[in-house]
């Protein structure tokens, strides 16, 4: 089958892949830029664990075509903080015991730092809404929704201080 | 899961995507967000041999309201519904249902033209364009035509769209009268058991005018012209609720599924008709 030359950016970066038209973009990433972050769990578009961000947008990379991709501004979770440090949500995620296996995280706060740049002061069910589309079977959840508070706070006072 | 192989078409404007299915006839399909297509071509019960992504066509874009009247593009997705501010007061009914369909991340990609010209039984616009009295703006080769929503829908996935034509535009009035969409589901993400989406007006205490449409009780939306009118000119008692739920159950032909077997699905059509009842006249 023929490939397509697929122009991206990803992370900040300029990339030029070769791919068949139906190439999983979570392939893509995972397969042809080594990014390993975003993982592939259901496969159906139910899981989340795949999220990543795609011009603005929170978007499950099992449920888009390499070709749908070409032209697209990507971030994926290794956009999201220097490597050996760790981001604002993150740090959260660790300090507030926000995962336990670890499998959704990178599609769990790739998520939430979208929620966050549209809602920076959410609620309790404004974040359980808003993450409605990310699933996991460890913490019940509880956990991850404080994480994501307790960074909304920390990102704000952060703010405020800056100004 | 891999789809089978394609050729791929990004067309920039919508005569070139006709022409694109034109040429290829049954072999070719759009796709706009995918989010309904793609999983079905991962599980291979889609075949589609030409793509055809329509996501460069801008004038399948945007939301307009202009002189009373809601124009959306097809290509609009469920997140811009949701947060269009001139949509937010035009049409109300449009946010509520939206924020009820699939999760955040789906509804950044899924789009109303795909919801409604599908015709899935499950998705919930369809029954919502029917209650608004919406019409479908189809364009193929002999260019564009109208058709209303409540004649658009044959049976499950069966439509009044020629295999040629492409929905480019939904089109409707903008309205001030109360408005819900009730929807009971499992869980997050899932299609309705029973859903009803109901718009009414109301001058002093009685009820002047009413609409009610049904999704996934029959194989296609139900707009029950005779339980709206069971309200039309009532004070919306318990008893005409009760009138009007009766003649909704007796427009649809639920099916047993995963969601439950026919009586209770008929359980939960008559709550949701109840109660969107209840809460557009608390509205009005």
């Amino acid at each position: 089958m023929t490939k397509m030359k697929v122009n991206l950016t990803v992370n900040g970066q300029a990339h030029e892949v070769e791919a068949e038209p139906r190439q999983l973009l979570i392939h893509l990433l995972r397969e042809d830029l080594n990014l390993t972050g975003p993982h592939i769990g259901c496969e159906t578009s139910h899981c989340g664990a795949c999220t990543i961000e795609m011009d603005g947008k929170s978007v499950k990379a099992c449920t888009v075509f390499a070709a749908q991709a070409q032209g697209a501004d990507i971030t994926t979770i290794e956009g999201l903080s220097e490597p050996g440090t760790l981001n604002v949500l993150q740090e959260s995620f660790r300090e507030h015991h926000g995962l336990q296996c670890g499998y959704c995280t990178p599609g769990m706060i790739t998520r939430a730092h979208r929620l966050l740049q549209e809602n920076p002061t959410p609620t309790e069910e404004d974040v359980r809404f808003g993450m409605a589309g990310n699933l996991c079977r460890c913490t019940g959840y509880q956990n991850i929704v404080k994480s994501i508070m307790a960074a909304a706070t920390e990102l704000n006072s952060a703010k405020e201080a800056a100004e | 899961m891999i789809p089978a192989a394609f050729d791929y078409h990004r067309p920039q404007g919508i005569e070139d995507a006709v022409a694109i299915l034109q040429a290829h006839g049954d072999d070719a399909r759009v796709i706009a967000g995918g989010h309904s297509l793609i999983p079905m071509m991962k599980l291979r019960m889609a075949e589609v041999p030409n793509l055809v992504d329509l996501q460069d066509i801008e004038s399948l874009k945007g939301i307009t309201v202009q002189n009373g009247r809601v124009s959306i593009g097809a290509m609009v997705t469920q997140h811009e519904l949701i947060t269009d501010q001139a949509l937010a007061v035009a049409a109300p009914i449009m946010r509520e249902a939206a924020l009820q369909i699939a999760d955040p991340q789906v509804r950044y990609m899924g789009t109303i033209g795909g919801n409604v010209a599908n015709g899935d039984p499950g998705n919930d616009m369809p029954g919502l364009m029917q209650c608004l009295d919406a019409t479908f703006t189809l364009f193929g080769p002999d260019g564009a035509r109208g058709v209303k929503a409540r004649d658009f829908y044959e049976g499950a996935y069966m439509t009044e769209r020629d295999d040629e034509e492409i929905m480019t535009a939904i089109h409707f009035d903008a309205s001030t009268a109360g408005y819900a969409y009730e929807k009971q589901k499992r869980k997050i993400g899932d299609y309705a058991t029973a859903a009803a989406a109901v718009m009414l007006t109301k001058d002093g205490g009685t009820c002047t005018s009413a609409s009610i449409a049904l999704t996934n009780l029959s194989d296609t939306p139900i707009w029950s012209q005779t339980a709206g009118a069971a309200l039309v000119g009532t004070d919306c008692s318990p008893a005409a609720i009760k009138a009007a739920v009766a003649a909704g159950l007796d427009d649809i032909d639920p099916s047993e599924d995963n969601r439950g077997p026919v009586a209770f699905k008929y359980h939960a059509a008559r709550m949701m008709i109840s109660r969107a009842i209840s809460s557009a006249w608390a509205r009005a």
